[in-house]
C-alpha cells in the first residue's frame, strides 16, 4: 500500500478521533465539573439538579455512544481504504 | 430455606460452575495460555473486560462510597467509565493490531530496548500486585460475612480456585469463567437496584427512578436539615481542581492498566477490539448507572429510618441488630435522651455508618427474599475473584513470558515456555495468598499509585509509540521516568512524609494527570534532540497503524 494512501486514511482517523474527544471533554470537564454549579440551577426532568446528573448518569450514556459511534465509523473508513482485517 | 442455606448452595453451585468452566477450557498452547487464543468474540470480551475492571470494591464499597461524598462521588464514576473512551480510540485496536502478549511486550519492543521492557514488568508487576491483594481479602471478607467461616479459610478457596482455572487454562479459562462470573455480579446487582427503586419510587428501573424521581433533591434537603453537607451540590468534599484532576487521573489510569489493556489482546480482530470496548462499558455501565441510585435510594432510606427516630423502636428493627452486632453501625445515645440525633457535627452525632454496609444491607433493608441475599454475596465474590485472577496472569505473563521467555531464555520450546507458565501462575496466586490474609497495612493507600503510576508511565509511553512515529527510546524512557519519579515521590511525600499538598493543593489521588503530563513534555522534548528511532521501527508504528493483517497475526507469533 502506498504512503499517501496511508497517510490519508490516518489523517481521517485522527479527526474523527480529535472531534470524539472534544465531545468526551465536553461533558465530562465542562458540563460534569466546571459548569456543574451554573447546571445545577436548572431541573431538566423535575428530578435531579443537571449538573449533578450529568455528572454521576449522563456523562456515562454519553461515553457509551462515542464508542459506539468510534467503531462504526472506522469500520466504514477501514473499507473506504481498503484496510479491513 | 433459611438465609445461610441458600448463601452456601449459591456459592458451591458458583463455584462448581466457574470451576466446570476452568476444566472446560483448558489450553494446550502459549497463544491459548496468554491471549485465549485470540478467539474470544468481542460481546464475550466486554463481558470478561468488565468483571475484570470491577473488583469487589466496586460491587461492595462504591455505591457507599458515592453516598457519602454526594455529587464527588462523580470522580469515580466519570473516571472509571471515561477510560474507556481513551481505550477504545486511542490504544486498544492498535495493541490488538501490535498482536503480542502482554503490555512490557509492547513498551520493549516498540522502543527497542531491553531497560524500557524490565521498567514495564516491574510496573505492571506492581500495579497488579497493589490491585490483587485487596481482593483476595474481599473474598475472605464476603465469606467469613455470609458464611461464618474464618477470613484465611475464605482467602484459600479464593485462591484454589483461582489457581485451578489458571493453571489450566491461562488466559482463556480466565476469560469464559469472567463471562460467567459478570453474569452473576451483575444480576444480584441489578435485582438489588431493582428491588430498591420499587420500594421508594414504584419505578423498577433504577436509572429512571434516579433521573425522573426528586429523591436526590430530598436526600439532599434531608442532610442539610441534619446538619451534613448537600448532596446533590458540588465541591463539598472536594475541591473543584482536584475533582477534575482525581477524575482525569482515574480515566488516564483506566486506560493504562495492564490487566484491562492485555483483555483486548484476546479478540480475532483490530476492529473487534474497538466494538469490544463498547460493550465493556455497556456491560460496565449497567452496575456504574446503578450504583448512583443505589446511593441516593439506601441514604435517603437509611437517613429517614434513624435519625430522630426513639433508639428503642430503631433496635427492634431486625438489619439494624444484625449490622449493630458487626460494629458496622454503631448507635449511641450520647445526651440519654432515647432519641437518634443524626449531625454533620461528630460532638453530637448519635449514630456512625460504614459506607460499606450501604450495598451490604441492601437486600435487607428492601425486605428481598432469602435467596437474594444469598446471590449478592455470589455476586460480591464473582467481582473479586475475577479481578484477582484478571491481575495475577498479568503478574505471572510478566514474569513467565517477558522476562523468562524474552530476556533469559528465548529459544525455548513451546511446551517448556507452557510449562514455565503454568508453574509461575501457579506461585504467583499461592503466594499472593498470605497477602490476602494479612494484608499490609498500607495496600488500601497503595491504589492511588496504581491508578497514578498506570497515568503517568504507561499511558504515554503507549499513546507516543502509536501516535508519534518519531517518538524513539530516549525519550520515552526519560519520560516514564520523570512522570514515574515526579508521581512517587508526591504521593509518597503527602501520604507518609507530612508533605502539605504543594502543587496548588492537588491531592495524591489526583497528582497522576500532572505526572502523565510532565512524561508528555519530557518524551517531547528529549526525542527530539536526540536520533530518530530506526527504519524498522518506523515501519512498525505505520503497520500498527491499519487493522488489515491483525486476524492473521496469531499465526505469526
Amino acid at each position: 500500500m502506498d504512503r499517501e494512501h496511508l497517510e490519508a486514511y490516518w489523517a481521517k482517523n485522527l479527526s474523527l478521533i480529535r472531534n470524539l474527544l472534544v465531545v468526551w471533554a465536553v461533558v465530562a470537564y465542562v458540563l460534569g465539573i466546571l459548569l456543574a454549579p451554573a447546571l445545577n440551577g436548572i431541573r431538566l426532568f423535575g428530578g435531579p439538579p443537571l449538573g449533578f446528573w450529568i455528572a454521576q448518569q449522563g456523562s456515562i450514556y454519553v461515553f457509551i455512544v462515542l464508542i459506539f459511534v468510534y467503531a462504526a465509523r472506522m469500520q466504514a473508513l477501514d473499507r473506504e481504504y481498503g484496510v479491513a482485517d | 430455606m433459611s438465609v445461610e442455606v441458600w448463601t452456601w448452595t449459591i456459592v458451591i453451585l458458583s463455584f462448581a460452575l466457574y470451576l466446570g468452566i476452568g476444566y472446560w477450557a483448558r489450553v494446550r498452547e502459549t497463544a491459548g495460555f496468554y491471549v485465549a487464543g485470540r478467539g474470544v468474540p468481542p460481546v464475550a470480551n466486554g463481558a470478561a473486560t468488565a468483571a475484570d475492571w470491577m473488583s469487589g470494591a466496586s460491587y461492595i464499597s462504591m455505591a457507599g462510597l458515592i453516598s457519602f461524598l454526594g455529587f464527588d462521588g462523580a470522580v469515580y464514576l466519570m473516571g472509571w467509565t471515561g477510560g474507556y473512551v481513551l481505550l477504545a480510540l486511542l490504544l486498544a485496536p492498535y495493541l490488538r493490531k501490535f498482536g503480542r502478549y502482554t503490555v512490557p511486550e509492547f513498551v520493549g519492543d516498540r522502543y527497542y530496548s531491553n531497560l524500557a521492557r524490565v521498567v514495564a514488568v516491574i510496573a505492571a508487576i506492581f500495579v497488579s500486585f497493589v490491585y490483587a491483594v485487596p481482593q483476595l481479602r474481599g473474598v475472605g471478607i464476603v465469606l467469613s460475612r455470609y458464611l461464618g467461616v474464618d477470613v484465611a479459610t475464605g482467602v484459600w478457596a479464593a485462591v484454589l480456585v483461582t489457581a485451578f482455572i489458571a493453571v489450566l487454562g491461562g488466559m482463556k479459562g480466565i476469560t469464559w469463567t469472567q463471562v460467567a462470573q459478570y453474569v452473576v455480579l451483575i444480576t444480584a446487582y441489578l435485582i438489588m437496584g431493582i428491588a430498591l427503586a420499587n420500594l421508594l419510587t414504584g419505578n423498577p428501573i433504577p436509572q429512571l427512578a434516579f433521573t425522573f424521581s426528586d429523591f436526590a433533591v430530598r436526600l439532599s434537603e434531608l442532610q442539610v436539615e441534619l446538619g451534613f453537607k448537600e448532596y446533590v451540590a458540588p465541591f463539598q468534599n472536594l475541591s473543584a481542581l482536584n475533582v477534575f484532576l482525581i477524575t482525569l487521573t482515574l480515566m488516564v489510569g483506566t486506560a493504562g492498566l495492564p490487566h484491562v489493556i492485555i483483555r483486548f489482546y484476546t479478540v480475532p480482530k483490530a476492529s473487534d477490539a474497538r466494538w469490544s470496548a463498547g460493550w465493556a462499558l455497556i456491560f460496565i455501565g449497567l452496575l456504574y448507572t446503578t450504583a448512583p441510585a443505589i446511593a441516593v435510594f439506601s441514604k435517603y432510606n437509611l437517613l429517614n429510618t434513624l435519625a430522630n427516630k426513639p433508639l428503642e423502636e430503631v433496635r427492634q428493627i431486625d438489619w439494624v441488630q444484625k449490622w449493630e452486632k458487626t460494629g458496622l453501625l454503631k448507635l449511641e445515645d450520647k445526651n440519654g435522651d432515647g432519641i437518634l440525633q443524626m449531625s454533620g457535627d461528630p460532638q453530637v452525632n448519635e449514630v456512625t455508618i460504614d459506607r460499606d454496609i450501604i450495598v451490604l444491607s441492601t437486600p435487607e433493608v428492601a425486605k428481598l427474599a432469602p435467596f437474594i441475599v444469598g446471590l449478592v454475596a455470589a455476586g460480591g465474590l464473582a467481582a473479586a475473584l475475577s479481578t484477582a485472577a484478571g491481575l495475577l496472569i498479568v503478574i505471572a505473563s510478566a514474569i513467565s513470558h517477558d522476562l523468562y521467555t524474552r530476556l533469559i531464555n528465548p529459544g525455548a520450546s513451546e511446551a517448556t515456555k507452557l510449562l514455565i507458565a503454568r508453574v509461575v501462575i501457579f506461585l504467583v496466586v499461592v503466594l499472593a495468598a498470605p497477602f490476602g490474609i494479612n494484608p499490609p497495612a498500607f495496600i488500601a493507600q497503595l491504589v492511588a499509585f496504581a491508578f497514578g503510576l498506570a497515568a503517568s508511565t504507561f499511558f504515554p509511553a503507549i499513546l507516543l509509540g502509536i501516535f508519534d512515529r518519531r517518538m524513539n527510546m530516549q525519550g520515552a524512557v526519560a519520560g516514564m521516568i520523570v512522570g514515574l519519579v515526579f508521581t512517587a515521590s508526591y504521593i509518597i511525600g503527602t501520604k507518609y512524609l507530612g508533605w502539605p499538598n504543594f502543587v496548588f493543593g492537588i491531592t495524591a489521588e489526583g497528582i497522576g494527570s500532572i505526572g502523565m503530563l510532565l512524561n508528555f513534555v519530557v518524551a517531547y522534548l528529549v526525542s527530539r534532540a536526540t536520533p530518530p528511532p530506526p527504519q524498522e521501527i518506523q515501519r512498525l508504528v505505520d503497520e500498527i497503524r491499519i487493522p488489515k493483517g491483525s486476524a492473521g497475526s496469531a499465526l505469526e507469533h
